[in-house]
């Protein structure tokens, strides 16, 4: 399969490609791992006039620490994340979610950004960020604004982005000590999507629950945040019979579209399941 | 403009082609540079069998384009050898069946040859992890492990005789 036509634009500096962003507007697509992108445009259910290409961009790589803050570049790929010592040891449940994307291969060439930006219902980052209380930094022609993550998505392939604006980096508190993490994907095979997915952040003190954070994957046509269902947890102690009551409110806010991967009904019970083995293995991780 | 002018080395060899902006590096290495070794299969980087080697990466041909390697090492299956004397990871699929029709035969070479590199001492579940972007359809799998595993054991010899050298 072949892409339509395209000019091919590889700026150096964000500034550039703000620049060319601004000038072509919507006729423009950004090409980060090319991994979401490119396999649409072969099928051609995209045929962008002009690709920009971030890859020289250095700005847009690097994992860093400052103070209590990380910040992780648009461009960082699924596999930095999963090498990166820093991330391993501050922000482990990026990690565990990029070793269930994809294969090896993609894991090079995706990114957090690419992964995020894109807003496919079914991609997996954009619930972690919600999870982790992501800042996303855009930068545009009026200059940079921070977006909180449970605030970026519109619906499928729909985010707060405006045709000049491009994901700088995320901005991600450092998780206190006791925080324990988890993301639970089912899905048929190794490199599918979803058929549903839950990442859990926990605190606790002793055993009662102290803050709680739930994001879905591939659930609903954005990511979800399961506020009421984090409310249930929080002051309580753990037991079967909460996990099932947060599992239950967790299926009221689904509405999956049914495909190959399963029904509504499927997948929305998937959902309180996946939301229960992640609540278990964040629990027992909380140190 | 729809042409492009790149600068990459394929195998160690330096070419400079001008390329269709929208030319995909899979097309360019079967096409263009006579490399039919890396095939097309799903075209849509699930499957595999377009895997090469990028500066060091493995990656799916098929979902990159030319433009992309500018200025980029690229290795494919024909750069395996070295001359008449076989890779490691060739010499153990064959020796241990890791093959039947061989059309995956060379994204697994490509793959297995860079995982090697990125953990020489791998578990079975490790190699099942890291091969994880590759499919077979013919082998079930087993014996493309035991290749692996005999081509990582090789690799290891040869690494300690020429360190004790």
């Amino acid at each position: 399969m072949i892409t339509s036509g395209f000019d091919y634009h590889a700026p150096g500096t964000v500034a550039e490609a703000i620049g060319l962003l601004t000038s072509l507007g919507d006729e423009a697509k950004i090409l980060a791992g090319g991994h979401s992108l490119l396999p649409m445009m072969k099928l051609r259910l995209a045929e962008p006039a002009h690709l920009i290409d971030l890859a020289n961009i250095h700005e847009l790589r690097g994992i860093q620490s400052q103070g209590d803050v990380i910040r992780i570049g648009a461009m960082t790929t699924e596999n930095e994340l999963i090498n990166s010592t820093l991330i391993r040891e501050k922000l482990p449940l990026l990690a565990e979610a990029a070793r269930q994307i994809a294969d090896p291969q993609v894991r090079n060439r995706g990114t957090i950004g690419g992964d995020i930006a894109h807003a496919d219902p079914a991609n997996d980052q954009p619930a972690i960020a919600m999870a982790l209380d992501a800042t996303l930094v855009l930068q545009g022609a009026r200059g940079i604004r921070r977006v909180a993550a449970v605030d970026f998505f519109h619906g499928p392939y729909m985010t707060v982005m405006q045709a000049d604006e491009l994901l700088v980096c995320l901005e991600i508190s450092s998780l206190p000590a006791g925080t324990g993490c988890a993301y639970r994907k089912l899905k048929r095979k190794t490199g599918d999507w979803a058929t549903a997915g839950a990442a859990v952040v926990l605190q606790r003190s002793g055993d009662v629950i102290t803050k709680a954070r739930i994001g879905l994957t591939n659930v609903a046509p954005t990511p979800l945040r399961a506020t009421a269902a984090e409310q249930l947890m929080v002051g309580k102690t753990l037991s079967p019979d909460l996990m099932n009551e947060v599992a239950l409110q967790v299926r009221t806010i689904c509405h999956p579209q049914e495909d190959l991967r399963g029904d509504v009904e499927y997948k929305t019970a998937m959902a309180g399941e996946m939301t229960k083995r992640a609540i278990g293995l964040a629990a027992a991780r909380c140190f | 403009m729809s042409k492009q002018k790149i600068a990459l080395s394929i195998n160690g060899k330096k070419v400079e082609p001008e390329v269709d902006t929208r030319l995909l590096l899979v097309h360019f290495l079967r096409e263009q540079q006579n490399l039919t070794g890396t095939h097309i299969g799903c075209d849509t980087s699930h499957c595999g069998v377009c895997t090469v080697d990028v500066d060091g990466q493995s990656i799916k041909s098929c979902t990159t384009l030319a433009v992309q390697c500018n200025g980029k090492s690229v290795t494919t299956v024909e750069g395996l050898a070295s001359g008449a004397v076989l890779h490691a990871v060739q010499l153990s699929f064959s020796q241990e069946h890791g093959l039947q029709c061989g059309f995956c035969t060379p994204g697994m070479l490509m793959r297995a040859y860079r995982f090697l590199q990125e953990n020489p001492n791998p578990t079975e579940d490790e190699i099942r992890m890291g091969m994880s972007g590759n499919l077979c359809r013919c082998t079930g799998y087993q014996n493309i492990v035991k290749a692996i595993q005999r081509a990582a054991e090789m690799l290891r010899t040869q690494a300690t005789e020429t360190a004790t050298v």
